[in-house]
């Protein structure tokens, strides 16, 4: 849904642009920047919020512009991945890791003027449990027993199950203040910027939060300009009508910045796989030799370098490198069409077979279906590429699990725990990965969830669960005049308050 | 004329409501839920439940009908399903974009096309008459999205004078800056329209150049200004407002695609979006504007047609 454009304008403006690229050097600046500490950062991006509260259906859109920027949370994950206390002073754990005791900051006022409080706390952790809560993170939060405010500095939580991800979880988590009412097209955050206006279909502007409890933005204000053709933010980028790109998403258009000396492309770290996803639970993908028959005939590496080039890696399972259970899992179910015949023999598929393969309209997907074809077709399995959209996927594949395989996107990180739930659409069903799974969400030490993911991730790669085609690319390209922007757009996080212009 | 102005207005109004019919019914019709687009992977089967709940598609469709019936006659179009933000407010403030995109390339067009076709009649036998036959054709057959990216890629990527694409952050409060964004989009616009508008009044006025009343009043001895005036540009006009009326609706319809290509926050791209996401409210309020917006048009170009015709106000209509 997200990249839908237009083939023919793509065409037509990669034509004109590497036309353009010949003649054109960086141009001059737009209008100079005052001071560095008063510049304002303008942010190219192609994800505008649905609107502006994350429990409410916001997306991708409202994370990127709002978390870290306008809204905090007790804790934030860091553009490297860790988990770092934010609101939270500090947090304790009771031995049996059921209850965290949280100790607030002082001095944390919002935007409206009022002082952050315990009970601001538990009703923005409600707020994101609630019945009519959109949140994506609902489903992966804990039971919660009890949420308790013994005083305006103190939040006590008590778990119905230890959950080591908890805190994790609360990262996820933005602190809004309980008197603020719905906050679908206003704010009241504790962030470093403001929110000045929202202008739909355009651009969304923040200004600098004078009396932020922290460290103050080293810019003076945010906007975030919003964009449906990738073609079209590309030329505003070109023209500095805006300063960095969050995520680009056309690789055709990657050349004209590389090959510049006023922009720099930046490859960070992604966490979203491109997956080949077997229905599990049916033939002839319950049969683990075809699962890993299919993996073996597939090229991974020419498809990543036939879509992406340079960009972008191979990965082994649904564990990408950002995450602390990653292990190197490329070797599993290589590239190896002889292995591939052999193992489709021993299935009793000798003589190949056919199925249909679900595929969303949007790119890469269609690309990705004709080349899958491709190259089953060596090993003798035919291919029927059903083109479906967004829509008829979640409803077709992702709540009614009709189907037989599919191309997907998985987004987050730390998603590899989809693989102990077998109700889930894929439909693997390892009752000794379900157990690890669920053990490691309860492990007392990060050490020993570590250990057990890391099997469980093992195990998944090795019941070629999935085929795990590769890793996108995460690039953030930006005009050389611009540092200290977050490169790795972690779930969608974009901080903002670090950048310099000038 | 009085009579004529309110049966032309009931008719409006009859055909808007069955339009409304049409649009809800249609609409209704496209396979797919409206809840898929509020949730994304990892959510529950209660979630789903819960949303569909929230934004009243479990509800049996005569009563979403007139549910949404209601709201019209309110002057309200709801709220979306996706934002859960009125939608009302978002029409009008996209409105500010669209409509003078159109009316700015719909008068440029005018200004254009008038003297040029004119002209190219006036002189039709000459390589002046024959340049203008085929430029106008040529932009007949151009796609505006091309000539907008051929624009883009001169004025802004090579050039530097105006901005690719792109609306300012706070509107028309800044003038300046809006109207320079509205400058290729209204440009590339007016081309176009104007391609089709030039053949349209060249047509019209040669038929009016051969007219045997204009040969008459210059045997009377009229001069040629003076018997255009009185006898040909009457005549010459009536056709020209109706392809005028038409040409103005298809713009504003057609905004979609230029929007798209200049980034703008118009009513097009709010349509392109609400489709995307199965967004019923945001598809009908923008569809039911536009439809009455081309239908107003439509009722001015006639009103206009018989201001100028004496002949059509005297027959029955």
């Amino acid at each position: 849904m997200k990249k839908q454009r237009i083939a023919l304008f793509g065409a037509v403006v990669a034509t004109a642009l590497a036309l353009a690229a010949c003649g054109s050097g960086a141009g001059d600046a737009s209008p100079a920047a005052a001071g560095k500490s008063d510049a304002i950062i303008q942010v190219g991006s192609l994800y505008e919020p649905q609107n502006l509260d994350n429990t409410a259906g916001g997306g991708q859109g409202v994370t990127e512009a709002f978390n870290g920027n306008v809204y905090e949370g007790l804790f934030k994950l860091t553009d490297d991945g860790k988990v770092e206390p934010l609101l939270a002073a500090n947090h304790t754990v009771s031995a049996d890791g059921l209850t965290y005791t949280f100790t607030l900051r002082d001095g944390v006022t919002f935007h409206s003027g009022k002082a952050l409080t315990s009970a601001d706390v538990k009703y923005s952790i409600e707020k994101v449990l609630a019945p009519d809560s959109k949140s994506a993170r609902k489903s992966s939060f804990p039971e919660i027993k009890q949420i308790a405010t013994p005083d305006p500095k103190t939040v006590t939580v008590t778990l119905a199950a230890r959950s080591i991800s908890f805190v994790y979880n609360l990262s996820y988590v933005w602190i809004v203040n309980d008197q603020a009412g719905s906050l679908q097209a206003k704010e009241d955050g504790t962030g470093p910027y403001k929110l000045d206006g929202w202008k739909r279909g355009s651009s969304l502007t923040l200004t600098k939060n004078p009396s932020y409890w922290g460290t103050p933005a080293t810019n003076g204000g945010v906007v975030f300009h919003y964009f449906t053709d990738g073609s079209a933010l590309d030329n505003a980028l070109l023209t500095n009508a805006v300063d960095v790109v969050t995520s680009e998403q056309n690789p055709d258009a990657l050349a004209q910045f590389t090959d510049n000396p006023a922009y720099k492309v930046t490859d960070g770290h992604s966490t979203t796989k491109l997956l080949l996803a077997f229905n599990d639970r049916v033939a002839p993908f319950n049969d683990v030799k075809v699962r890993k028959a299919v993996s073996a005939a597939i090229d991974d590496k020419k498809l990543l370098q036939s879509i992406w080039g340079d960009h972008g890696s191979l990965i082994g399972s649904m564990v990408p490198p950002s995450d602390p259970w990653h292990t190197d899992l490329t070797g599993v179910n290589a590239y190896n069409v002889d292995e591939a015949k052999k193992l489709l023999a021993d299935a009793g598929h000798a003589g190949g077979f056919t199925f249909t393969l679900d595929t969303p309209n949007y790119d890469p997907h269609p690309t990705v279906a004709a080349f899958v074809k491709s190259e089953l077709a060596k090993v003798g399995i035919t291919v029927d590429i059903n083109v479906i959209t967004a829509d008829q996927w979640y409803t077709k594949v992702y709540q009614n699990k009709d189907f037989a395989a599919t191309l997907q996107e998985h987004v987050n990180d730390r998603d590899v725990v989809w693989y102990g739930d077998p109700s889930f659409y894929w439909g693997y069903d390892n009752p000794q990965v379900t157990a690890w799974i669920k053990q490691a969400e309860q492990a007392p030490s990060e050490a020993e969830q570590t250990d057990l993911l890391k099997k469980a991730d093992r195990q998944i790669a090795e019941d070629a669960a999935s085929d795990w085609l590769y890793l996108y690319p995460q690039i953030v390209v930006a005009s050389t005049k611009l540092s200290g922007y977050p490169v790795n757009g972690l779930n969608s996080q974009f901080f903002a308050y670090g950048i310099q212009k000038g | 004329m009085t009579r004529y102005l309110v049966r032309r207005a009931a008719l409006l109004v009859g055909t808007l409501l069955l339009a409304s019919i049409v649009l809800f019914v249609l609409l209704r019709l496209l396979p797919g839920d409206p809840a898929n687009a509020l949730l994304s992977v990892g959510a529950t089967p209660d979630q789903v439940a819960a949303a569909r709940h929230q934004i009243g598609t479990d509800r049996p469709l005569p009563a979403q009908f007139g549910h949404w019936l209601g709201q019209l006659a309110t002057l309200h179009f709801g709220t979306s399903f996706v934002s859960s933000l009125p939608v009302g407010p978002e029409i009008v403030s996209r409105l500010a974009v669209t409509v003078p995109l159109t009316l700015a390339a719909f008068v440029l067009a005018v200004v254009v096309a008038v003297p040029v076709g004119f002209v190219a009649a006036h002189r039709s036998h000459t390589w002046y008459g024959a340049v203008v036959g085929v430029v106008s054709q040529l932009g007949i057959a151009v796609p505006a999205f091309w000539l907008g990216l051929l624009l883009v890629w001169v004025f802004a990527l090579h050039l530097r004078v105006l901005p690719a694409g792109g609306f300012p952050p706070y509107g028309w409060s800044t003038p300046g800056d809006a109207m320079r964004a509205l400058v290729l989009p209204v440009v590339t616009v007016a081309l176009v329209m104007a391609a089709s508008l030039i053949r349209y009044v060249r047509s019209a006025t040669l038929d009016v150049l051969g007219s045997d009343h204009l040969r008459t009043a210059r045997a009377l001895g009229s001069s040629f200004v003076g018997a255009m005036w009185r006898h040909g540009v009457r005549n010459a006009a009536v056709p020209v407002v109706s392809v005028l009326g038409i040409e103005l609706a298809t713009t504003f319809l057609g905004a979609v695609v230029i929007e798209s290509v200049f980034a703008l926050p118009g009513l097009g791209s709010m349509l392109v979006r609400g489709i995307a996401q199965h967004d019923y409210p945001v598809i009908q309020g923008v569809l039911f504007v536009s439809t009455f917006a081309v239908l107003i048009v439509g009722f001015l170009a006639d009103v206009a047609q018989r201001l100028i015709d004496p002949r059509l106000r005297t027959g029955r209509l």
